[in-house]
């Protein structure tokens, strides 16, 4: 051990508080995630996995059996489904964040975090802009193999990124959900299912992979008010792919808006939820 | 003056489980006291209070001269904390763990770069620096965790059993570096199952059981209350235990002292009074009836003993405890 003289005791800088020490404690503690994914890079690699397997399944499985806009066509089906494929993915990250937390819980971490000066929310944040920029490069992946099987957007590049951009939102908008199941359980692997479980309701009573007039009249409420469906509508309307819903529920007529305040109401509800939750975490 | 941990009437209840019963502590400030206990005694959730983790049912907490309740950000600034599990990112580099948490200190970038490297140099980590932490030994790991806790050398430090699970040598070289820590003017409050860590390190320990404080003093205050001095002696033969509980017996407190004896170790142990002297004298009539020995020694009560007395159970935890209860069967059965 080299015998040092040790400094005389300082207290740390006075934080600046405010949104600046919000943000850039957040950055911190996303470039830890960011980083911590380069080291296991086999999680970054499921993850796209997933939803190319999804991909591929739907559209050959289901591709040659399921009516849509009145006509059974693998090709339409293919076109159809993207944007409920795209919409999946994102939601999935939901698992990924609430596992991480659960995990920095059970390993002490966040009890280190909550003993430092820093942001409340910013272990929150941080994490769940990583997990943005992982799901952000599962898109584009996704997108690929997607054009690969022969979907097309037909709106033009700015809409298509519109679009792009209303399912990032709603990603990040989930991961706020799955935090909050991190902070809840007791351990990772109950965060892992606990994140995932309620996942299936949501995205399969909803418009991503059957057109909703086929279903039930209260299934088909519940299919077109979903917060998920809202935002496959928006993404169908603005690729220009087939399948876009008639119905005049308010969500359907309006899904872009729709989408936009699904997701906002969702953050600022579920980071109120689950800051409040880290103050008072214990492992 | 309060000292720079004060703690009045702290109280926290988990359901039905007074986890703090009326907890006073006062540290005084560039002092160590040590929190002695066993399992669930309540020692972790007063550290857990006392770094604003936790808030208490009732009581008062003060700092490094801030409220902890009233202002718990303020705390964070003047405090370290080393809790009892490691906690370091293991996909992380030893490097990376440090400048983060530099950062969350609220240092410049290229301040807790520096910093990280000075740490890694001190704690004898800087050729693993840029490996994960996974690859870390235990003790690497906890000398990472308490680098951690070190980054901007807090006033007061808190140490949750900071060498629990370590071996001998990782032990001996994390009390070398917390009494650096203290030589320099850090306030340190430590919680140890270990009485001969407190006796090591703490200038004050304070006992805790069931979530209250049952005792406090220097280690010698501590000792003086259990009563004297006793010899130990492990005799080479199994059968010569007989004549040497008879001489233990003559010379022994009162002249008529009850001698204790493990058959299993070979081991008899007797209260005296007169120190060194008497030791010898002991030696010598051991000699003449022709008892050889293989072992014998003046002993000073441990906190152990303190423990005990206190208590009327030992210093252990539940685990330790069964199995110092097989161990115990393993003995009877052995010397039979």
């Amino acid at each position: 051990m080299t015998v040092t003289t040790e400094a005389v005791p300082t207290t740390a800088p006075r934080p600046r508080g405010g949104i600046v020490q919000s943000a850039t404690d957040s950055l911190v503690v996303a470039r830890r995630n960011l980083i911590r994914m380069t080291r296991i890079p086999e999680v970054v690699l499921f993850g796209l996995i997933q939803p190319i397997m999804f991909v591929v399944m739907f559209s050959y499985v289901f591709g040659g059996s399921l009516q849509v806009g009145g006509s059974v066509n693998a090709d339409v089906y293919r076109n159809f489904l993207m944007a409920g494929i795209f919409a999946q993915t994102v939601t999935f990250a939901t698992a990924g964040a609430g596992a991480g937390i659960a995990d920095d819980m059970h390993k002490g971490l966040i009890d280190r975090f909550r003993s430092l000066p820093m942001a409340r929310g910013a272990v929150l944040t941080g994490r769940t802009l990583a997990d943005l920029v992982q799901t952000a490069l599962t898109v584009v992946v996704l997108a690929i193999v997607a054009v690969l099987v022969g979907w097309r957007i037909h709106e033009g590049v700015p809409k298509a990124l519109g679009a792009f951009g209303l399912l990032l939102l709603l990603g990040y908008a989930f991961s706020w959900i799955g935090a909050l199941i991190g902070l809840s359980v007791r351990t990772p692997e109950a965060a892992t299912s606990g994140g995932l479980i309620w996942l299936f309701p949501v995205t399969f009573i909803s418009n991503a992979f059957v057109d909703t007039s086929g279903m039930t009249a209260w299934l088909r409420h519940i299919a077109e008010w979903n917060p998920f469906s809202a935002t496959v509508q928006a993404c169908r309307v603005l690729f220009g792919n087939p399948g876009v819903s008639e119905s005049t529920a308010w969500p359907m007529e309006h899904p872009v808006l729709a989408s936009l305040i699904w997701s906002v109401l969702i953050i600022a509800v579920f980071r109120t939820l689950a800051v409040r939750k880290y103050r008072s975490a214990t492992a | 003056m309060p000292g720079a941990i004060y703690a009045e009437g702290l109280v926290k209840t988990f359901g039905d489980v007074r986890a703090l019963d009326g907890v006073d502590l006062d540290v005084p400030e560039g002092t160590v006291l040590g929190l002695l206990g066993p399992n669930g005694a309540g020692k972790t959730t007063a550290v857990r209070v006392l770094t604003t983790l936790l808030q208490p049912d009732s009581g008062k907490a003060v700092v490094a001269g801030i409220d902890v309740l009233k202002n718990p950000n303020e705390v964070r600034r003047s405090i370290g904390l080393s809790g009892q599990f490691a906690a370091v990112d293991e996909y992380l580099t030893g490097r990376e763990n440090l400048r983060m948490v530099g950062q969350l200190y609220q240092m410049s970038s290229r301040a807790a770069k520096a910093r990280a490297d000075e740490l890694l140099e001190r704690f004898n980590l800087a050729e693993a620096a840029d490996r994960t932490a996974k690859t870390y030994s235990g003790g690497m790991r906890r000398r990472l965790d308490l680098a951690a806790a070190l980054v901007v050398s807090p006033p007061v430090m808190f140490m949750d059993e900071p060498t629990t699970g370590l071996d001998p040598r990782n032990r001996q070289q994390l009390w070398g570096i917390i009494q650096e820590l203290v030589a320099g003017g850090t306030t340190l409050l430590l919680t140890t199952q270990y009485l001969e860590e407190a006796d090591h390190l703490a200038h004050d320990i304070c006992v805790v059981d069931h979530g209250r404080v049952i005792a406090r003093g220097t280690a010698d205050e501590l000792k003086a209350r259990t009563g004297g001095e006793r010899v130990e002696v492990v005799v080479h033969e199994h059968d010569r235990i007989d004549t040497a509980r008879t001489v233990l017996a003559a010379l022994g407190k009162g002249g008529e002292a009850t001698v204790t004896v493990d058959e299993h170790t070979r081991k008899l142990t007797v209260p005296v009074t007169g120190g060194a002297k008497l030791l010898a004298e002991v030696i010598r009539e051991l000699d003449t009836r022709g008892v050889e020995i293989d072992d014998i020694g003046l002993r000073r009560p441990t906190l152990d003993d303190v423990f005990i007395s206190l208590t009327g159970h030992a210093a252990e935890s539940e685990d330790a405890a069964k199995l110092a209860g097989n161990t115990a069967k393993n003995t009877k059965e052995a010397g039979k």
